[in-house]
């Protein structure tokens, strides 16, 4: 489980910054959200890796550590909304400029 | 009443903005009074804040009524103080410039500003670091929507790699939260402290998170490796924004100081996190910025290599634990924000009356205003730090307070060099923009005079002067709040009370 969750995480990470090296709007917010994805996960397993558990506490039962939960939670929404404000960037720089380079000139 | 000062500087930004969605379409009259109202109480909220501050005790108010650790809280002492209330005088400033008419470039502009303000201060009170990144990203997320805010590719661009830079910023920022709560199990900064104390911690996985923590937050301050998107970004805002923005650097440079200060100095294991890197890298922004300066063809390019100049020297400052190098860092941190704004704005005035040159170092036609040309030697004088403005004394009390560190020379040396290739960089600058006329164009535009406009400028180029006056009572302050800074027993004490729980190692 730890060793799988790790490989996840790794190889979440390594496509996310290979994706934003890129020059272009498009595989940038893809790397971005790779990445994202990878930090979420990570974020998760702060609270340590428990099966079946649920992140109540009761009398007797085991539970899991319900914050790195809210934190996540939080994380995800706070992602989704930058996320949804690049795409709309990138898109007004694609229509002013006519190309997705990062660095594109005024359109002629 | 008084418990509840605390929270006032984050309510009356968040309920304007709320208002201003409200009355969207009622006209941008409307907005801006609710706007300016709200920026007036913001600043009455953030005096009265830094009155009650000064009795030296940490005010904790706890959001949602849960004591620390559990809950999360808004710490006030007397340096949150400080840095509400030059925030909110500097966002009403900007306010009241960008009221003239900028605000009606593009949408919603009051309520953005208004929730920048809201992630600002919330930033400076706070007392949880996963309640940081909220207020970060309240305030990045508002500040990506106005670095666009009128318009065009440059925005556009700029705005771009901002927003992307940022980003990664956040991804680090959480996986160091991530990494500090895997290892401590808590986010509280004086729980973390505490922890961080604790025998039997995770040495190694702990020293990774808090470095890291510093990473982000040399990002938002623009140390050297991480500070090529300043000049770029605060360059293409439009004035008010990049004048507003200018405080964006100070939060991370703020952050360093408070973990530094609160968190990681009194540990053992984290004790020589800023060893050796952090004043090298920090003279090398110095030197950068003042290389930019010398090289920049626009006033607002100009400004903006200024704000990465003050942000360098503010971050030799983590670096050494001594109070009285803390108290000179506030003085000058305050004034070298007042200054930069008001040289944005000034750019901008310049720049509409000189035509189809705007702002760039040419011979233009001939500026009718003298009063701006006041203003600019004001701002430009203290900028610099010459004699008698507030950036001379600021300066002044930063290198006396270094003199006895072991790298004196080095400080000295940077400081005084980068403040020459500064001086000659606006000197240059200035006698462009002021004296030299073009026969191309003999007559410059006449722009009616615009009293929102002009009152901002002489708001904020005053403290060059005011700060200077009054700097006994104002240093003296800052003495004491970094007295207060360095002394985190009684920050931790203050946050936690008698919660301070024993609690047995995570597995």
């Amino acid at each position: 489980m730890e060793a799988l969750l790790t490989i996840a995480i790794g190889l979440l990470t390594a496509c996310g910054v290979f994706l934003m090296l890129r020059a272009r709007t498009f595989p940038l917010i893809l790397g971005l959200t790779l990445l994202s994805y990878a930090v979420n996960l990570f974020l998760f397993a702060s609270g340590r890796l428990r099966m079946d558990t649920p992140p109540l506490i009761r009398d007797g039962a085991s539970y899991t550590d319900p914050l790195p939960q809210a934190l996540v939670l939080t994380a995800i929404v706070i992602g989704f909304g930058m996320t949804a404000y690049l795409v709309m960037l990138a898109l007004r720089a694609l229509s002013e400029s006519g190309d997705d380079h990062v660095d594109a000139k005024e359109k002629r | 009443m008084t418990q509840h000062a605390a929270i006032l500087p984050l309510l009356i930004p968040f309920l304007a903005a709320l208002l201003q969605l409200a009355v969207k379409g009622y006209g941008i009259t409307v907005q801006r009074t609710i706007g300016l109202v709200g920026a007036v109480l913001g600043v009455a909220a953030a005096l009265w804040l830094v009155l009650l501050a000064d009795d030296g005790m940490v005010r904790v108010y706890a959001l949602g009524d849960w004591v620390a650790p559990f809950g999360i809280v808004l710490a006030v002492d007397r340096l949150a103080a400080i840095m509400v209330l030059l925030t909110a005088s500097l966002a009403a400033n900007a306010l009241l410039y960008a009221s003239a008419g900028f605000d009606e470039r593009g949408r919603h502009f009051h309520p953005l500003f208004q929730l920048q303000v809201f992630g600002l201060q919330g930033a400076f009170l706070t007392g949880d670091l996963f309640n940081l990144f909220v207020f970060f990203e309240v305030m990045l997320l508002a500040s990506y929507v106005l670095l666009a805010h009128g318009g065009g590719l440059a925005r556009t661009r700029a705005g771009l790699a901002y927003v992307v830079l940022n980003l990664a910023g956040s991804a680090l920022f959480l996986i160091a939260l991530g990494m500090l709560y895997g290892t401590l199990g808590t986010l509280n900064l004086a729980d973390v402290a505490l922890r961080l104390q604790a025998p039997g911690i995770d040495v190694a996985p702990a020293r990774l998170a808090c470095m890291l923590l510093i990473a982000v937050f040399a990002l938002k301050a623009a140390l050297l490796p991480l500070s090529f998107w300043l000049p770029h970004a605060y360059a293409a805002a439009g004035a008010p924004v990049a004048a507003l923005f200018v405080i964006m650097t100070k939060v991370g440079i703020v952050s360093i100081l408070r973990v530094q200060a609160i968190a990681f100095a009194p540990a053992a294991a984290t004790a020589d996190l800023l060893d050796g890197w952090l004043l090298p890298l920090a003279l090398a922004t110095v030197l950068f910025a003042a290389i930019g300066a010398l090289a920049a063809m626009r006033l607002r390019d100009l400004t903006a290599w200024l704000v990465l100049a003050s942000a360098g020297t503010l971050l030799v400052v983590p670096v050494f634990p001594q109070a009285d190098v803390s108290a000179a860092a506030l003085y000058y941190l305050v004034q070298s924000t007042f200054v930069a704004a008001a040289l944005f704005l000034i750019a901008e005035l310049v720049a509409v009356r000189r035509g189809d040159v705007a702002d760039a170092f040419q011979p233009g036609p001939r500026l009718h205003t003298p009063w701006l040309g006041l203003a600019f030697l004001l701002a430009a004088a203290s900028a610099v730090g010459l004699p008698p403005f507030a950036g001379f004394l600021g300066k002044l009390m930063l290198l006396s307070a270094l003199r006895d560190s072991g790298s004196a020379i080095a400080i000295w040396s940077v400081f005084l060099f980068a403040g020459l290739l500064l001086m000659l960089a606006l000197a240059k600058g200035g006698g462009r923009l002021f004296w030299e006329r073009s026969p191309k164009h003999p007559h410059g535009s006449t722009h009616p005079f615009c009293w929102r406009r002009s009152l901002a400028v002489a708001l904020l180029a005053s403290p060059a002067l005011l700060l200077a006056l009054f700097a006994r009572p104002v240093s003296d302050y800052a003495a004491r709040a970094a007295a207060q800074l360095h002394h985190p027993q009684a920050y931790v004490a203050g946050v936690l009370g008698r919660h301070a729980i024993e609690r047995e190692t995570r597995p």
